[in-house]
């Protein structure tokens, strides 16, 4: 890797103080009842440079690095309901760049590296916690596919270790590394630059400093239409009126297929609901992430306590945001075997997000046929950790017309070209 | 949690079932004919309808066999349950079947057989 992303113009021109401990002192003294609103609620304008669907984190960092690194601020984000209210605000927050392609390394190592630094862009705190992640193998063969995965790693520049049951538990000493249980942890790889962000926290961030370089940010607008001009965008019909724009970017996960027929056109996706809870709250016992991609299990413990479990994706087509109880039921066996202290626990709250699942677990940021309308999709199950790197290369995507190098293999063309990045192994949740 | 009447066994739990996906898409007999775009559309493209997805199932810890089902995707409700190489026969069902962007696809149409002398597809 060895580059440095242009992460744009700091500091925050819309004259809104920065957050510090001084102003966290300063609001104290008046019991926290005068903070400033953290972003606009402006009526959306007749004509935007460019329009933004869907106000979750990979939107809105799409918004933030449009406006921060190639200056178009007459822009718009168009939001059906609230702020990272979809699956910004449904998962479990993991961050890693551990995948197996060079295509895949590229993109993830580059949202990796701007998460980083991304507090300080934003003047927000994140809460981003490089805490590792851990993935464990429960069989020979998982065992040498997961030493191949972790060569490939290690070449394109990116940390990760294979660990041996005694370490991980040394290193997780909750585990339970019995070899006589139906899946036992043989072994696993950590990489330690991986970690957990406050999922709120990013969606918030982003809008505050993309409201800050004038991006009108719009809630309860949902777009009803795609106008198209012959073989161009001209706009996008909503429920609060039309909305001319050259330029369109549709950054709406698990309903980009309703979008792109809106348009007429048609997207390899697949719609999923993808399941996670999290219990009550504990003392801690977990200060890393642990995933299995054999059981479908992953597991970290939130700031506040509670151990937070995300399950495999349902196995029907869905929009509910709601899935079966089997996925999380299966999930909780295998939690429960590896870590029999959670036998005990109740679980507070358990929810679902609809998943935008790619025939070869990767994304699609694209151009389209109709000219000036662009696609970032197909993150499936595991979009947050790439967030800003996602943003960043759709940003510039729109902004140029033409996919830089890190977005160019993941254009709508390699399921016709069959450049395909297969990464069904690195993906952690089966799609 | 569904309840889904398998055609062969009756009322089973959605456990016993596993879901193979947008059903009616029938490979492409002639496709030396087709564009790498037209095959696209056969391979990795698919119908992913906010509503009625007419999908096929199979009662894989039942009989083992195979069916179609027009479910809602959003309401999870089963509209009808009907035999594989059949349409459909409910009104909605029959709507979304129609309505999907693959009946207009070269790759559907190759898929029927060729017909030259006098031998008619069906």
């Amino acid at each position: 890797m060895g580059y440095k992303p242009d992460r744009g113009a700091r500091g925050l021109p819309g004259g809104k103080p920065k957050y510090s401990i001084f102003s966290l002192a300063r609001n104290a003294g008046s019991y926290h009842q005068d903070w400033q609103r953290a972003w606009r609620a402006p009526e959306p304008k007749a004509e935007y440079d460019a329009v933004i669907i869907g106000g979750g984190g990979h939107g809105l960092a799409t918004a933030y690095y449009m406006a921060a690194v190639h200056g178009m601020t007459n822009i718009a984000v168009l939001e059906k309901g609230w702020l990272g209210g979809g699956n910004t605000g449904r998962n479990t927050t993991i961050i890693r760049s551990n995948y197996l392609w060079d295509e895949s390394a590229a993109i993830y190592e580059h949202a990796l590296k701007l998460w980083e630094g991304l507090a300080q862009d934003l003047n927000f705190n994140i809460m981003f916690s490089q805490r590792g992640v851990l993935t464990i193998a429960h069989s020979e063969h998982e065992l040498r596919e997961m030493s191949r995965r972790v060569h490939a790693i290690k070449l394109n520049g990116i940390d990760s270790d294979v660990l041996g049951p005694e370490e991980i538990k040394a290193f997780v000493p909750i585990i339970n590394i019995d070899q006589s249980i139906r899946y036992p942890v043989m072994g696993g790889f950590l990489q330690k630059r991986g970690g957990t962000a406050r999922h709120d926290a990013v969606a918030w961030g982003y809008a505050r400093a993309a409201d800050d370089l004038g991006v009108d940010i719009i809630q309860n607008c949902e777009v009803t239409g795609l106008r198209r001009n012959g073989d161009s965008i001209e706009g996008v019909e909503t429920t609060r009126g039309f909305i001319k724009t050259p330029k369109v970017g549709c950054v709406v996960a698990g309903h980009c297929s309703v979008m792109a027929a809106m348009a007429g056109i048609r997207l390899p996706i697949a719609s999923r609901p993808l399941q996670a809870l999290v219990s009550e709250p504990i003392k801690p016992v977990l200060d890393t992430v642990i995933m299995s991609n054999a059981v479908h299990m992953y597991i970290s413990q939130s700031d506040k306590g509670e151990m937070v479990l995300g399950a495999g994706v349902d196995k029907y087509n869905s929009y509910a945001q709601r899935g079966s109880f089997p996925t999380p039921e299966h999930m909780i066996a295998a939690g429960v075997e590896l870590f029999p202290i959670l036998s005990r626990l109740r679980m507070l709250r358990h929810w679902g997000g609809i998943v935008d699942t790619c025939p070869d677990a990767s994304p699609i940021i694209s151009r389209t046929d109709v000219k000036g309308l662009y696609f970032n999709c197909g993150w499936g199950t595991g979009g947050f950790k790439a967030t800003p790197g996602s943003g960043h290369v759709f940003a510039d995507l729109i902004a140029h017309d033409r996919p830089n190098k890190i977005a160019a293999p993941y254009s709508l063309d390699r399921f016709q070209t069959g450049l395909l990045i297969d990464e069904h192994g690195a993906a952690g949740v089966a799609h | 949690m569904l309840l889904i009447k398998c055609p062969f066994c009756g009322d089973r739990d959605e456990l016993e079932f596993s879901c193979g996906g947008e059903a009616h898409i029938a490979r492409p007999l002639a496709e030396n004919t087709l564009t790498d775009a037209e095959f696209a559309d056969y391979l990795f493209l698919r119908d992913n309808p906010k509503g009625v997805f007419l999908e096929r199932w199979i009662h894989t810890d039942g009989c083992r066999r195979w069916f179609n089902v027009a479910r809602d995707t959003v309401s999870h409700e089963i509209i009808e349950v009907y035999p594989m190489g059949e349409t459909p026969k409910t009104e909605a069902a029959k709507a979304a079947h129609k309505a999907s962007w693959r009946r207009q696809t070269a790759a559907e149409a190759a898929a029927k057989p060729a017909s030259p002398a006098g031998r008619s597809g069906s």
